[in-house]
């Protein structure tokens, strides 16, 4: 394991620009861990303050430090982010393990219900679910809601390794020395797909803090819960470009776009090396 | 004692037969495939009935099981605005509860919401009053389509085109320099992008429109000005939605490009020496576009989400500016509409793509 991330350090320059920007998000969001005030109390601070040696990233139209802001709104929103992966990686396991090796009519049937997931469109069913929940929408319902919708994809990724490993000699080594098929899936084939399964997790953290962005931006979530999503509602809601309070909105945009460039170069440097041919490309071999 | 000489199978055939005209032949040859695509399309076809009822029938079930009730949530809006005596209230409750049908059993209500979904009368829109939902949602329709089919195929002409390129010229400055700007921009969401591009050309360097669909001086009919407005006004959306749709198909297409590049029927041709215009177009970039048909279909749905939240943004008088409408006055009818619209037009979008696929790729057809 560590040796594997040695070589991606030494040979993929956009997986360690990946690793410092996200590294330096996960600290950022981290400090709001010691934050001396509570992120959604407002008219702690002077209003409208720009950036300076006391407010580093200045203070908004509603009396908030920027920077304690923002490092709550990134810590809910990356947790979040991971909430949505996790879930929606042990249904896209579950379901591209199963189907690949069990095959037959559980193999249609998933892949069935699979297609129908990949055509619906999301963002008129996340909306409906807002307009009928309202304020019982918090982010843990968004998040089960929007790992419902985030596994189709990786689910039939996983299940064309796993048609592949059906094959393979060690399986038919375990099924006869009589593993369940449980079994089977968990301790033989799942590390096979470990490598995927951290790719996808990057992409769907993505996806979902995309979303999550979008809902928020629109006023469509719980908007007193500090998130990236929020606080540019708030200055939108403030129309802060319009009356000069810039940094409500460009450093969160700036910040916004490192965490995605960061986890984009994570997911696409790790695609890369499970990809071996790429991989010798990029060694030079 | 003559060699026992065997012909191939073809040459058997054309022995036995040879009075059949080349086109019975084809005819002959051609008729599995066309048996396994017509299976191919109905299986499709299938999929598609599927996918329609079952987004329709978890819509119904999200608004059924929610705690909020429909006729209370607009009597809320109702009586907000304007001051009505209680015998009037009692009344338009019960007018509401007959038109959401909402003291039924919860299969009678199932039903009913799917005879009116049929007949495509999804009642009234609250927000403006006694006009249907679905007309609304008709008049945005337009709009919307519009937008993402050409920023779509845009999007997908210049990616794969510029990709290709780029996987076929592994060195080249530009390609690489293209593929930074493109992969930088993609994993960024639809909302930020379309919200920079706001303030750039809102704030910064105002030349271009930012909000609505035409110029407020222009009447909508079909002339000059009114196509020329329609088509400034759009700009500023469609650049957006190409920005965010390009990096995708550009990462995409160069993967697939730099794998065939070392096919041998490549190198072969190469040495043969055909021209470079033709390896690149027929023998690399055309066998490299099927797969990127296929996920084609895939994305439809994702791009129409970022199309909605483009159109909020910019004021575009789309289907996606009549929802966050709809949900901001609590318009039942509406959203529903909507979204029973959307997922029927999606999931439609991808039938069609996956019916061309087979047209493309002659191994699928054989299948």
């Amino acid at each position: 394991m560590f040796s594997v991330f040695r070589d991606l350090v030494r040979y993929n320059i956009e997986f360690t620009i990946g690793l410092v920007l996200v590294g330096i998000m996960v600290v950022f969001a981290g400090l709001s861990f010691f934050a001396p005030m509570d992120p959604s109390l407002i008219y702690m601070a002077p209003p409208d303050q720009p950036p300076s040696t006391q407010y580093w990233f200045g203070t908004n139209s509603r009396g908030q430090e920027m920077f304690w802001q923002l490092s709550a709104a990134f810590k809910n929103s990356l947790q979040f982010g991971i909430t949505v992966a996790i879930l929606s990686r042990i249904i896209s396991i579950t379901v591209g393990l199963a189907a690949g090796y069990i095959g037959g009519w559980v193999d249609r049937v998933l892949m069935f219900v699979n297609d129908i997931f990949v055509a619906v469109p999301i963002f008129p069913i996340l909306v409906l679910f807002y307009f009928v929940l309202r304020n019982n929408m918090d982010s843990f319902t968004m998040a089960l809601i929007l790992a419902c919708f985030g596994w189709p994809f990786d689910a039939r990724l996983i299940r064309s390794v796993a048609l592949g490993l059906k094959h393979r000699e060690f399986t038919r080594h375990a099924v006869f020395a009589g593993m369940s098929t449980r079994k089977v899936l968990v301790e033989e084939h799942l590390p096979y797909v470990m490598p995927i399964v951290f790719a996808t997790f990057m992409n769907n953290m993505l996806w979902s803090i995309g979303m999550e962005v979008t809902l928020a931006v629109l006023g469509f979530t719980n908007i007193n819960n500090p998130t990236i999503g929020t606080v540019l509602y708030w200055a939108n809601s403030h129309s802060a470009m319009v009356v000069g309070v810039w940094w409500w909105l460009v450093i969160p945009v700036i910040l916004i776009v490192m965490t995605f460039l960061g986890l984009f170069l994570l997911a696409m440097s790790m695609n890369e090396y499970i990809d071996p041919r790429s991989r010798l490309r990029r060694m030079g071999a | 004692m003559a060699t026992l000489f065997l012909p191939a199978r073809g040459e058997v055939f054309a022995l036995v037969a040879p009075i059949e005209t080349r086109w019975q032949l084809k005819l002959k040859d051609d008729w599995p495939r066309m048996h396994s695509y017509l299976w191919f399309a109905g299986k499709r076809l299938l999929q598609l009935i599927a996918v329609i009822f079952f987004g329709v029938s978890a819509m119904f079930f999200v608004t059924y099981l929610s705690p909020i009730d429909p006729v209370e949530q607009v009597l809320g809006r109702l009586a907000s605005r304007s001051n009505l005596s209680p015998d009037a209230i009692a009344s338009t409750r019960e007018a509401l509860t007959a038109m959401f049908g909402t003291d039924q059993p919860m299969m009678a209500q199932y039903f009913n919401f799917w005879t009116r979904v049929l007949r495509g009368d999804l009642g009234a829109s609250l927000m403006a009053f006694p006009t249907p939902a679905m007309e609304l949602v008709m008049r945005s329709m337009p709009w919307t389509l519009g937008l993402l089919l050409t920023s779509t195929f845009i999007t997908f002409v210049i990616g794969n085109v510029m990709g290709g390129l780029a996987g076929y010229f592994q060195n080249n400055r530009f390609f690489k320099a293209f593929g930074i700007l493109a992969m930088g921009l993609q994993p960024i969401p639809y909302y930020i992008v379309a919200f920079i591009i706001l303030i750039i050309f809102g704030f910064l360097w105002p030349v271009l429109p930012i909000s609505g669909g035409f110029a407020m001086d222009v009447r909508p009919s079909w002339t000059l000005p009114f196509i020329l407005s329609v088509l400034q006004h759009s700009l500023l959306p469609a650049f957006s939605l190409v920005l965010v749709g390009l990096g995708g198909w550009f990462i995409g297409m160069r993967a697939l490009v730099s794998n065939i590049v070392t096919e041998d029927y490549v190198t072969y041709a190469e040495l043969a020496g055909v021209k470079r215009n033709t390896v690149v177009a027929s023998y690399v970039m055309r066998n490299a576009l099927v797969p990127q048909i296929t996920a084609l279909a895939m994305v439809i749905g994702g791009v129409f989400s970022g199309t909605i939240i483009t159109e909020q943004v910019f004021n575009y008088p789309g289907m996606g500016s009549l929802l966050v409408d709809a949900v901001n006055a609590g318009d039942y009818s509406t959203v529903l509409a909507v979204c029973t619209v959307s997922i029927t037009a999606v999931a439609t979008a991808i039938f069609i793509v996956d019916m061309l696929h087979p047209l493309l790729d002659p191994r699928v057809r054989a299948e």
